[in-house]
């Protein structure tokens, strides 16, 4: 059987209270490869399944086409091409790329080594005559704020501004409005409409402007495909902005908790720093930042695993439950940073594989290298720390650790 | 002796030969020894030097952006064996187990490896064929003189042949600025491979690119000047046309001649195996101690109704060295069967194309996704009402979906929209050339039942 009602999992890995380890619920969950829910939208938990969903050109990223309208739909303002299909995902993604990555800016990441480097002492140096470390507050979180703002060419001294629109709409992702109260959407539907307006306002300055950040060169750009509007422009920075920033903290503190908590591995990696490379992708399987796609659309009729989703239907990729898979990773519950083979979802996969994937990696080797070889002895503070509300991008919300 | 204890004394020190020191052979090598394989391994090449990888050669290495002798193959672990470089292979004895050296040497072996792959096919005129300036790419010194040739600033280049590797060579020497003719005696470039549709999608993006491309002709005669540098080509239609550079990219030539009188079920298509990569005899008998792997393979597929089947790929070499190796050194009941969807890449004119699955095994295409014009789209390959193979130009990320639908024997045409369907996506006729012209610019063909067949004859005939 593939498909069975099984709400009460979903329910409970939703559920606060699994924040901390929803690992075994998501293996209570892979029993049903494909689980029909109560309202008609399917959840996805094995790795063949995934895999195959997130190549099946049927699968839309597109809410618009859902049946059932989503809660909290953007349809009245450009999406973000992470919500859109091809051909138009495509060319946005390719228009953004130009300015990120191969082949037409192939050194942008690398270069960038010696800046993240720098970002990363600085931040460790103001731990000195700390006798307590929030690796949150104080790291993890203003590492990659700083490289986002930098690298989009938005002013550093206006986190504070869309630090709080940005926590709104992250709040909103699992707005369910069986139990949620309206406000918590109705708050993400407005910093959306201000993280715009913010971002628009930047825009329209760098029109005509020189400059290196991308929302300049966005605005600039003469290539042979043209240039993108200005809506798909912000479009692009909302997105680029908000990936930036809440998913890189999550894997920098979700790695520094799983070292904490492998000491072994920990010792080895101040031994090798080399070692850092392979521990990173692991990570990315075992402790990875984004847990769950809430929501794709069947554009068509999908079979999986024998199951018919009807189109129109929705769909929820359970990406951290894949990457535990025992039928694709052996022994997946041990983090494992000499794993072979370790084709994880911890980036998706597909045609959304993770844009700034690249960032975050580099990003997170440059930061655990930084952090094991200058703390002194660290220890954890709690464990299991405290967590953040969203079930999708899941983290620890404050890491405190003591060193000697 | 248990057979079990016969084949722990094999792998603890039996000796196996390996003969073709190119991508299969070391791909085979490294999977012996990481399945355990401790007895004695000699590598017999006729190429001299380390091995190295092709596909670069009408890529990267024309480009100039890397030498030559820069493809060194990476080693995944040392091999530890005993190489015999530089003197081919020119006889196989099955009755004593001896693989025979041109200069006379001879080497015993338990068990073999034949991955002795493919040759350029070369002009057919050798006097004209021997004129500076005329040249095929198959191996690291081809690639090293074109790309001298190239970089001296040539009036023009002719290639001779719009396969894969004529394309390539042709959209090299457009990013290099560099005038170039292109002779296809086919309607369209890669037809042969992909069918008329692509082909003409071929056609745009290389007059798009600004080649001059002529279909339809053969070329007749390569002439001289008194230095024997080649200065003009003369085409089958009468005309003419000056260049100083012709690259001959007229496919390949299976190297099975040295096996010609060793039984083995070896032709112009290869050598038959079973899907265990076991060689078979001309009888159509499995050998027990000759496998095969690699270009030089002709191997079923039961997808492809158990055809034999020839082809020209990077991965399948790679992938049927492990299945090869694996098998020489397990017992009947652990061994694997090679049983891999074809996949295969190219990047010519700034796109990438790539293909999974056998196009040739096809009766009908359709365009699933995406915009022909743009050159980024999908099509799949359906034969008798099922799919069979898919090719993608700048939009790979799809075909794991289409490898499944083979997999599965999907119905075509794929029934089901998509959101970047096209409007009018109808089947049309795949329609490939004539089974002469296919055999040229094809790297996977569709060979027949017969394993011991030797009736195919040489499909190639000059222009
Ligand atoms: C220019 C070029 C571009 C290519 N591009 C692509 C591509 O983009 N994608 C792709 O999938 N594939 C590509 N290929 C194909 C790919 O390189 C081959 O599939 C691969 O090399 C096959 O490996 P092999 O070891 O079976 O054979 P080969 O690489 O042909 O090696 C056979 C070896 O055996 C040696 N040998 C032959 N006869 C004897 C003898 N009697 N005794 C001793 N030694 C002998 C040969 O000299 C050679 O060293 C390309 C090939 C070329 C030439």
């Amino acid at each position: 059987m593939t498909t069975t009602e099984t709400p009460d999992i979903l329910h409970q890995i939703l559920d606060y209270s699994a924040r901390a380890d929803p690992y075994p619920l998501y293996a209570e969950l892979r029993k049903t490869p494909v689980a029909r829910q109560e309202d008609g939208s399917y959840v996805i938990s094995t790795y063949r399944e995934l895999t195959g969903l997130l190549h099946n050109p049927h699968l839309s990223s597109d809410v618009r086409n859902l049946s059932r309208p989503m809660p909290a739909t953007e349809a009245d303002t450009t999406p973000s091409f992470i919500n859109l299909d091809p051909p138009d995902h495509d060319r946005l993604r390719r228009l953004a790329m130009r300015h990120f990555g191969p082949p037409h800016t192939p050194g942008l990441v690398d270069g960038m080594r010696p800046d993240l480097t720098a970002i990363v002492n600085g931040l460790i140096d103001d731990f000195a005559g700390k006798e307590r470390i929030d690796i949150v507050d104080d790291f993890a979180y203003p590492f990659p704020v700083t490289v986002i703002c930098h690298l989009l060419g938005v002013p550093r001294e206006d986190e504070p501004r869309f630090h709080v629109w940005v926590n709104a709409i992250v709040d909103s992702l699992d707005y369910d409005p069986k139990k949620d109260p309206k406000e918590k959407l109705d708050n993400g539907v407005q910093a959306k409409e201000d993280l715009r307006q913010y971002l628009g306002g930047l825009l329209e300055q760098r029109h005509g402007r020189p400059g290196d950040d991308l929302l300049t060169r966005m605005a600039n750009d003469d290539g042979p495909e043209g240039r993108m509007t200005d809506d798909e422009i912000v479009s692009t920075a909302n997105l680029l902005l908000i990936a930036g920033h809440e998913t890189t903290v999550n894997l920098i503190t979700n790695g520094m908790l799983t070292l904490l908590r492998h000491p072994q591995v920990l010792q080895r990696l101040c031994d090798e720093p080399d070692l850092i490379v392979r521990l990173v992708e692991e990570l990315l399987r075992y402790e990875p930042p984004v847990h769950i796609i809430p929501w794709r659309a069947a554009y068509s009729d999908i079979t999986v695993a024998d199951t018919t989703i009807p189109k129109g239907s929705q769909i929820m990729l359970m990406l951290a439950s894949g990457s535990r898979d025992p039928d694709r990773f052996d022994d997946p519950d041990r983090f494992d940073p000499d794993r072979q083979d370790n084709q994880h979802l911890g980036f998706g996969s597909g045609i959304h594989l993770c844009f700034g994937g690249p960032m975050a990696r580099l990003e997170t080797q440059i930061a655990l290298n930084a952090l094991v070889r200058r703390l002194d002895r660290p220890r954890l503070v709690a464990d299991p720390p405290p967590y953040r509300p969203s079930p999708v991008l899941r983290g620890p919300i404050h890491l405190h650790i003591e060193q000697s | 002796m248990s057979s079990a204890d016969t084949l722990q004394a094999f792998k603890r020190d039996g000796r196996i030969a390996i003969v073709g020191a190119s991508l299969a052979g070391l791909r085979a090598a490294e999977a012996l020894r990481a399945e355990g394989f401790t007895g004695s391994l000699t590598m017999i090449g006729d190429e001299v030097g380390e091995p190295y990888d092709r596909p670069p050669l009408s890529k990267q290495v024309l480009t100039g952006w890397v030498p030559a002798g820069g493809t060194t193959l990476p080693r995944r672990r040392d091999i530890d064996a005993e190489w015999l470089l530089g003197v081919p292979a020119d006889g196989l004895d099955l009755a004593t187990n001896h693989v025979h050296l041109a200069d006379g040497r001879e080497v015993p072996f338990d068990r073999v490896l034949i991955s002795t792959g493919v040759r350029a096919r070369p002009w057919f005129v050798e006097s004209e064929a021997d004129l500076d300036g005329v040249f095929v790419v198959r191996t690291r010194e081809h690639a090293d003189g074109l790309q001298r040739a190239l970089a001296a600033g040539p009036s023009r280049v002719l290639v001779i042949g719009a396969g894969f590797t004529g394309s390539e060579i042709a959209s090299i020497c457009r990013e290099r600025d560099i005038p170039v003719t292109v002779a296809e005696l086919a309607p369209a470039p890669l037809v042969g491979a992909l069918g008329a549709m692509i082909g003409e999608v071929a056609s745009d993006m290389q007059r798009a690119h600004g080649v001059d491309l002529r279909c339809g002709v053969k070329v007749t005669h390569l002439e001289g000047d008194a230095q024997g540098h080649f200065r003009r080509a003369h085409f089958s239609d009468g005309s003419t046309i000056d260049a100083d550079v012709a690259v001959v990219a007229l496919g390949g030539i299976r190297n099975t001649d040295w096996l010609r009188d060793s039984g083995l079920a070896a032709g112009v298509w290869g050598i038959a195996c079973d899907t265990g990569c076991r060689a078979l005899t001309l009888d159509g008998l499995i050998t027990d101690d000759i496998f095969v792997a690699g270009d030089v393979a002709r191997c079923p597929n039961p997808i492809y109704e158990y055809r034999l089947i020839s082809l020209e790929h990077w991965a399948n070499a790679v992938e049927q060295a492990e299945v090869a190796a694996h098998n020489m050194v397990s017992a009947q009941a652990d061994r694997w069967p090679h049983l891999t969807i074809p996949t295969f890449w190219s990047i010519q004119f700034g796109v990438n194309i790539k293909s999974v699955g056998v196009p040739t095994f096809a009766d009908e295409v359709v365009v699933t996704q995406g915009s022909v014009p743009d050159h980024r789209f999908v099509a799949a390959y359906g034969y008798q009402g099922r799919v069979t193979a898919a090719v993608s130009f700048n939009n790979a990320k799809w075909l794991d979906h289409y490898r499944q639908l083979i997999e599965t024997a999907a119905p075509f045409p794929p029934p089901c929209p998509t959101p970047d369907g096209p409007a009018d996506a109808k089947p049309v006729p795949v329609d490939f050339p004539s089974p002469q012209l296919l055999a040229q610019g094809a790297t996977v063909v569709v060979t027949g039942h017969d394993p011991s067949e030797r009736r195919v004859t040489a499909a190639w005939q000059h222009r």
